[in-house]
Parts: C-alpha cells; sequence; structure tokens
C-alpha cells in the first residue's frame, strides 16, 4: 500500500501537470487545510466555486488553524485556514493573511433578564465560575446557569478563545447544537450562554458587551470584540498555482458576499 | 427451505460479529493510547484539553440505572400485580393498553417532554440554577422501564397455576396474602428478568437523557448536570475529527458500554434459564 501511494500521487501530479499545459485551461486542484471552524464557511464556498469553475477541484481537510498555516509554510498544501490572526512568528516565517470573513460570537441571556451590557471580564469571570449570582452584576438575586457547548465545538473554542478562558469554563450545561442553547437560554430565566450571531433571534437577549451591541456592523467595524477572522493564508514568495490563484480572488470577491453570509460568517469588505 | 431459514439466522449472527469485530477494533487504539487504567479511572474528561477519564461516565450510568430501578420496579411490581390479579376487568382494560402505548413512545418524546416540563419544573421547585440534571434523567427513565417491566412480570404472574392460589385461598390466607405469599414467589424468576430488562434498557438509552442530563461530565449527584456513556459518545461525535484520539476514545466508550450491555444480557439469560428448570 505505502509504494502505491506515491506512484498515485505521482500520476495524480502528472495529470494535473498536463492539465496545466493544455492551452492555460484552469482545471486542477487545491488542497486546503486548517480551521475546523471554518467547514461551514468553506463548504458554501466550495459548492458555489464548482459551479463556476467546474475543473477545479477544492480539497478542505479540517486539521486545525495551527496545523493549516504549518502546512502552507511547509508547502504541503497550497491554502492555509485559520480562524485566529496569524501570530508574529508565522509571519516572520512568510506566511500572508487574506481575511475572507468575520465570525462574530454573541453572548446570550433570557430575554427577562435585566443584566444586557457585560465588560469582557465579567463574561470571562461568569464563565469560570468566579461570579454566581446575577446580583452580582445588578441583576436580580437568581443563580447563573452556564451553558455552553460540547468540546470540539467551533463556537467553543472560538468563544473561549477570544474571552481568554480556554479549558477554564465551568459548565452547568452543555448542549450539541446552536439551536439547544438556545432553546434552553430562551426557557430558563438564570441562564447565559453562547451562540454564532447568525443563529440568534429573538426568544433570546444579546447582550452588549464592553458597551457595544453585536451586529453585522459592529462585527464589521471591530468594535463588538467577541469575534474572529477567517484567514486564508499564503506563503510569501512562493507563487499560487493558477487553481489555487482562481479560487482565491473567487473567495476575496463580492461575488463571495452572499455564500460566506449564508454560511453564518460576516463578510468583511 | 431450510436452507432460507438457516440463511436468515446466520445473518443475524453476522451483524452481532460484525459490530463486535467493529468496536473492538476502533475501540482498542484509543485505550491502548491513553492506558486502560487511566481511561477507566480518569475522573476529568476534557477532550480539548487531551484528558479522557470515563469514570465520572461510568459512574453517572450506573447511578442513573439504579435510581431508574429504585423508582420504576416498585411501580412497575406493583401494577403488574394489579393487573395480573386484582384489577376489575374495566380498569385493566384502560390500563394494560396505555402501558403497551407508553412502550411505543419514541424515546426523542421522552426527551422533549422531559426537557419542556421536567426540567422547567425541578428548577422550579429545588430552586437551581438549572433544572438539567441526573435526577431529571432518572425520573425519565424510570418512566421509559416501567411497560417492560409491567407486561414481563404480568405475564409471569399470569402464568402461575390457579391451584396454587385456590390452595391458599382454601387454607384460610386472604386475596393478599394470596398474591404476596403465593403468586408472586412462584413467578418471582420473570418478575427478576423484568427487572434485568428493564436495567439494560435503562442503561442503553441515550436520546432522552442527552435532552434532560444537562452532559457535563460531572462526577454524579442529583442535582447536577451529569454525562451518561451514552450520550457522551453522541454529543461529541459530530465535531470529533476523523482519526483524532477524541474520535477514538468515544468509540472506546461504545465498547465499555457493549461490555455493560454483554454482563446485562448474559445475566439475564442466566436468570431466563433457571426459571426454565423450576
Amino acid at each position: 500500500m505505502k509504494k502505491i501511494l506515491p506512484l498515485i500521487l505521482a500520476a495524480v501530479l502528472a495529470v494535473s501537470a498536463l492539465a496545466g499545459c493544455s492551452a492555460q485551461q484552469k482545471g486542477g486542484t487545491v488542497n486546503t487545510d486548517g480551521s475546523t471552524s471554518m467547514a461551514d464557511v468553506m463548504g458554501a464556498l466550495t459548492e458555489a466555486f464548482r459551479e463556476k469553475e467546474p475543473d477545479i477541484t477544492v480539497n478542505y481537510s479540517g486539521t486545525g488553524s495551527g496545523s493549516g498555516i504549518s502546512g502552507v509554510l511547509d508547502g504541503t498544501c497550497d491554502i492555509g485556514l485559520s480562524s485566529r490572526e496569524l501570530k508574529q512568528e508565522e509571519v516572520d516565517k512568510g506566511a500572508v493573511a487574506h481575511v475572507v470573513a468575520l465570525d462574530g460570537v454573541a453572548v446570550v441571556v433570557n430575554p427577562k433578564n435585566t443584566v444586557t451590557d457585560l465588560t469582557t471580564e465579567q463574561i470571562a469571570d461568569i464563565f469560570t465560575g468566579k461570579i454566581t449570582n446575577w446580583s452580582e452584576l445588578g441583576g436580580a438575586d437568581a443563580p447563573i446557569a452556564v451553558y455552553g457547548r460540547e468540546d470540539g465545538s467551533g463556537t467553543r473554542s472560538a468563544f473561549e478563545e477570544i474571552v481568554g478562558v480556554e479549558g477554564a469554563c465551568v459548565y452547568r450545561s452543555e448542549y450539541g447544537s446552536t439551536g439547544d442553547v438556545i432553546g434552553n437560554v430562551a426557557s430558563n430565566e438564570n441562564a447565559v450562554g453562547y451562540a454564532s450571531l447568525s443563529a440568534v433571534d429573538s426568544s433570546v437577549t444579546a447582550v452588549k458587551v464592553n458597551g457595544v451591541a453585536p451586529s453585522e456592523a459592529t462585527v464589521k467595524d471591530g468594535s463588538y470584540t467577541i469575534q474572529r477572522p477567517f484567514v486564508m493564508v499564503t506563503k510569501e514568495g512562493v507563487e499560487l498555482s493558477e487553481a489555487a490563484k482562481v479560487f482565491l480572488d473567487f473567495a476575496m470577491s463580492a461575488e463571495a458576499a452572499e455564500y460566506i453570509t449564508a454560511a453564518g460568517a460576516v463578510y468583511p469588505y | 427451505m431450510q436452507c432460507l431459514f438457516t440463511l436468515c439466522g446466520l445473518i443475524a449472527v453476522g451483524f452481532v460479529l460484525l459490530i463486535t469485530i467493529y468496536l473492538v477494533i476502533s475501540g482498542i487504539p484509543a485505550i491502548r493510547e491513553i492506558g486502560l487504567f487511566r481511561f477507566l479511572f480518569g475522573k476529568t474528561w476534557a477532550a480539548g484539553q487531551g484528558q479522557y477519564g470515563i469514570l465520572p461516565l461510568i459512574l453517572t450510568s450506573i447511578y442513573g440505572t439504579a435510581g431508574a430501578i429504585v423508582i420504576g420496579v416498585p411501580i412497575g411490581f406493583f401494577t403488574a400485580v394489579f393487573l395480573a390479579k386484582a384489577a376489575p376487568k374495566k380498569a385493566a382494560n384502560i390500563i394494560r393498553p396505555a402501558v403497551s402505548l407508553l412502550a411505543g413512545i419514541p424515546s426523542v418524546v421522552y426527551g422533549l417532554v422531559g426537557m419542556c416540563v421536567l426540567v422547567p419544573a425541578l428548577r422550579e421547585w429545588l430552586h437551581l440554577p438549572a433544572g438539567d440534571s441526573l435526577l431529571a434523567a432518572v425520573i425519565v427513565l424510570a418512566v421509559m422501564i416501567l411497560p417492560s417491566i409491567i407486561s414481563l412480570s404480568e405475564t409471569a404472574l399470569e402464568a402461575v397455576p390457579k391451584e396454587y392460589e385456590e390452595a391458599s385461598l382454601a387454607l384460610g390466607a386472604t386475596k393478599l396474602e394470596t398474591y404476596f405469599r403465593v403468586s408472586v414467589p412462584a413467578a418471582r424468576s420473570g418478575i427478576a428478568a423484568a427487572v434485568v430488562l428493564g436495567i439494560g434498557r435503562a442503561i442503553g438509552e441515550a436520546m432522552a437523557i442527552m435532552m434532560v442530563a444537562g452532559n457535563v461530565a460531572n462526577m454524579p449527584a442529583l442535582t447536577r448536570s451529569v454525562r451518561f456513556l451514552t450520550t457522551g459518545i453522541s454529543i461529541e461525535l459530530n465535531y470529533s475529527q476523523d482519526g483524532s484520539l477524541q474520535r477514538q476514545a468515544l468509540f472506546s466508550i461504545g465498547l465499555v458500554l457493549f461490555l455493560f450491555i454483554m454482563l446485562i444480557n448474559a445475566f439475564l439469560n442466566l436468570v431466563l434459564k433457571r426459571e426454565k428448570e423450576t
């Protein structure tokens, strides 16, 4: 099996090289690798892209932002996917960020809750269990029920990362979907939870964070802080393949806005 | 014709073998990587931090099942005695269909009712921050195992020969004494089988309790949010990456659960066999 694999890969390479030669057709394969949180956005983009450029295959493998970035730096994939900003040492190694979308995470409470404005520190204290009663935040004298998502969820890792409470959260309950979190917050006056901004409806209140209400506009201008960029990463000085370039241009174009919005993220431009 | 029947039998056996082999093959690697002792007796399950201890899940499954038995068996047992021996025809004609209807309700509906009615009610009564808890799961499970306990015990009680009871009554025992001193002891292995079947149902249930238990891998306590072996698998399966240690560990949980259920089944067979012999 191990001997066959390089042969197949070589054959695929040869075929794609030939395809590249034949009269500059835009056929080929784009390998993308990285953030699992970007699965929805990548799914929407590749689906739309397939209709536009049926000859180009876009592969996506969700391995995590870190390994996506090191993958593009090592040359094992064409485009790395990161759901966080690049670190300085990654930029030093030649990583270039192309922000394709922004993702806002709303902190939601029951509509009957009088607490509607929290600072990032207060949110961190609530989720790590330092604040356990709404009266400490100027609300009713009632215990706080902290709701969250299960381990491995992109929303959970985004929220914990941005608020700075990674692995330190004390949850009262964990749910398997965004809808469950919103439904349970809507039915429990003591509850607080988080959900992707696009999923928030009128059954819950999305609190202001540091005085800023979450919306597409405040995520876009950066004033709402619980947000993260979805980044496509390339390496400086390395020429992208024709197919990869076409795909990256498509993802950055105004045309992609509709698909990014449909996937629940905010188009940044 | 013989051939066709044999084939059908073999298909069932084949599926059992397939599932067993698949579970063992996919469950072993994670146990090997984590270490059997740390896997079974580790007190923290936090896949994000690479901690894979399923002791809280195992204990929750055991406590939850035990709780369901403690609540469900007395209710189910007395209902069965009532239906088999004491109930007037009219009452039995209402209760019996109701019990079989209870058996036919899909577990997601139990979960939904639990989530919308039981969980908020527990929150109000016990002044908890949230009602999702082991207690809620125990109550839902107790209701869910009622039909199997009732119908199996009833069948066992009805199979007790009339002569036994008539002899007891003729000797001057009251009806109540006859039921509990003669009929029930004569049907005891059938009733035991009903209880074991109830245990099997409770330990394997996932959907309904996922909606009411809160699903945090805490050490079990009545009012705390807990995660069962079954819900541990189903809640994290969606987002665990293919081939990751987290995904493999979920299969290992499946293997542990499978062993639990095998044990219960073996025990059930033993009980049934003893019943046949007596």
